[in-house]
């Protein structure tokens, strides 16, 4: 493990380093602008498989912790001028409780329920947050980014950027997540929950750990959004797509590893954005949707799996 | 006296209201509530029969006939979507919950936009005369719009559970969700039993879907507001439990009515998982079934 270990810090060095001269290096800020939505959705992904992949819960409510992270960034933004580091921690932090309540009031029971719960979140929010005229509203309200730093060549470049740190974290997080104990118990959890329980894995608090994890980078993927697009309404913010991307870009790399959701996200996002260049948006949703039925379908291990780079390990 | 004007209207409407969910919660009581298949497309499928009805209305057909034409082509479709899930999953021994879940959720998206698609996304409705004036009863006043298709609710309810409890076809589809082995020693196919009853499911989506359709104008991405309705529903009546399932119905639909009227209708999409978040979290066995 070490020596992986170290293979994986070289790559992220890697790809930070990449990360901050390529705006220097690239002109066209469209490349940064569309770039961001994919190390979004990577971000989503890698946040949605903790919970979903490691333990098998899947949480239909992606857009639900997405959009409160937006929400409350674009809030503290806006109302205290609080920096963005500090809006993404807290994103991060209401992310994490509200995944700890939402697994707290449905855990206990079974997989079917809290998937059908966290259906119910995004709904719940979204009237709650359509009911805050301090939020805007269902009419929205505007948000004027920061003012990209010396080191940034434009915001479309900075948004990038912070993007690619916050991916780069959470990819980390989702890794170490995987291969210490944590990981372990959830894999337990996900084989069979009975006998996981009996040889005293304390399975509860495995799952609350993860909810918290995976709301905690699901609602910081949100934060940069409001700076993003200058504009935070609640039906793009807690968009129906999100929802689908979190579960569709997993189940399609495979929910094994850390590495699954990011080939996931990397191509589905891609392809996506050259598809809502040239083609409607709805095909781009009936297109996620059909591959995510095939998927489930005919290939549940997805594409990591296909590749055979786990055909060694134990399916549950 | 205005403020009990206010509350009885807002009672006999939430009671009305009730019953029309309880008729969109009845194929998901079937399908997720006897045979354990979490089909969160059923909204879906609720609104397409919606769309279904509209089409022959447009044609000049009055919207309950639509829905009584439209049980044949609905069951066929159930039967299919059925085949379908049976031939993924169940031949690999089991389903696995998280995957159904998964390929159902998919299904309603390609469902939604394929109606979006064909219908555009703006709202449709129709108008038949019987709909359009009230009924009034002292203080009350009762819109016909909301009446009729309150009415349709509970005959279905009544024909589907007298089918469920008295005939032999519905027995075997309550014994084939308890025990699948011992039906198909008594010498029945449990696969075609369950495809039967997966048919008939989809078939009340299309009484549903003129109930709703009739209610208010509908768009096709008007499922996603009733799953936290209808899966609240089979869920807190206790799986299976039908006429349960229309009392549940008729509170979640007083509480919406008590709460659009004293607080503002944009709360009450929030009320129905607000229910069913306290009910998982305080009864999970559900009001009316039984402890396991």
């Amino acid at each position: 493990m070490r020596k992986n270990s170290l293979v994986f810090l070289a790559g992220i060095v890697i790809v930070l380093a990449l990360g901050f001269l390529m705006p220097w290096l690239l002109r066209n800020p469209f490349y940064f602008f569309a770039g961001y939505v994919v190390l979004q959705y990577v971000t989503i992904a890698t946040g949605w498989n903790i919970l979903g992949g490691y333990a098998g819960y899947i949480n239909f409510g992606a857009a639900g912790f997405f959009g409160a992270g937006v929400y409350l960034s674009a809030f503290l933004f806006t109302t205290f001028g609080l920096p963005l580091p500090l809006c993404i921690l807290a994103a991060a932090i209401v992310g994490a409780i509200l995944g700890v309540l939402m697994g707290y009031l449905t855990l206990r029971i079974q997989g079917v329920y809290f998937a059908i719960a966290t259906l119910g979140l995004v709904v719940v929010l979204e009237t709650i947050v359509h009911n805050i005229s301090g939020l805007g509203g269902a009419s929205g309200m505007a948000v004027y980014g920061p003012r990209p730093p010396a080191w940034s060549p434009g915001p479309s470049q900075y948004n990038f950027t912070v993007m690619l740190v916050i991916a780069v974290v959470s990819v980390a997080l989702a890794r170490w997540v995987e291969i210490s104990w944590i990981g372990r118990g959830l894999r337990a959890v996900r084989a069979s929950e009975d006998a996981a329980e009996c040889s005293g894995v304390p399975t509860l608090r495995l799952k609350l750990v993860a909810c918290a994890l995976s709301g905690a980078v699901l609602a910081a993927a949100g934060a940069p959004y409001p700076f993003y697009t200058s504009f935070v309404e609640p039906v793009t913010a807690f968009s129906l797509i999100i929802g689908l991307n979190a579960i569709a870009m997993p189940l399609i790399g495979g929910t094994r590893t850390w590495v699954g959701p990011v080939i996931g996200a990397l191509l589905l996002a891609s392809v996506q954005q050259i598809a809502t260049v040239t083609i409607s948006s709805e095909l781009n949703i009936l297109f996620v949707g059909a591959v995510l039925i095939a998927f489930v379908a005919f290939a549940p291990g997805g594409i990591s799996d296909l590749f055979g780079r786990n055909k060694g390990r134990a399916r549950s | 006296m205005l403020s009990i004007d206010i509350l009885l209207n807002a009672i006999v409407t939430g009671i009305l209201l009730g019953s029309v969910y309880a008729s969109l919660a009845l194929g998901l009581g079937i399908t997720f509530g006897i045979l354990h298949i979490p089909n969160i497309a059923h909204p879906t499928l609720v609104v397409a029969g919606a769309f279904f009805v509209y089409t022959l209305a447009q044609w000049g057909l009055d919207p309950i006939v639509a829905a009584v034409i439209g049980l044949v082509p609905f069951y066929l479709l159930g039967v299919v979507l059925y085949a379908f899930y049976s031939a993924v999953f169940e031949r690999k021994g089991g389903a696995n919950v998280l995957q159904s879940l998964t390929l159902f959720f998919g299904l309603s998206l390609v469902i939604e936009i394929l109606l979006s698609l064909g219908f555009g996304s703006e709202l449709k409705s129709v108008s038949v005369s019987y709909i359009g004036s009230s009924l009034k009863l002292g203080v009350l006043t009762v819109p016909y719009r909301l009446l009729i298709p309150a009415l349709l609710a509970p005959v279905t309810i009544a024909a589907v559970w007298f089918y469920l409890s008295r005939t032999n076809s519905g027995t075997a589809i309550r014994a084939v969700a308890h025990e699948e082995r011992a039906l198909s020693i008594a010498g029945l196919n449990p696969a075609s039993v369950k495809r039967h009853a997966f048919g008939i499911a989809t078939a009340t989506a299309v009484i549903a879907g003129a109930a709703l359709i009739m209610v208010g104008p509908i768009e096709p991405f008007a499922g996603r507001y009733q799953i936290g309705r209808v899966f609240a529903i089979v869920v807190l009546a206790g799986m299976g439990s039908i006429p349960g399932s229309l009392v549940i119905a008729i509170i979640i639909g007083i509480a919406e009515a008590l709460v659009s009227s004293y607080l503002n209708p944009s709360w009450s999409p929030g009320v129905a998982f607000a229910i069913l978040l306290l009910g998982l979290a305080l009864r999970p066995q559900g009001l009316f079934g039984a402890a396991r």
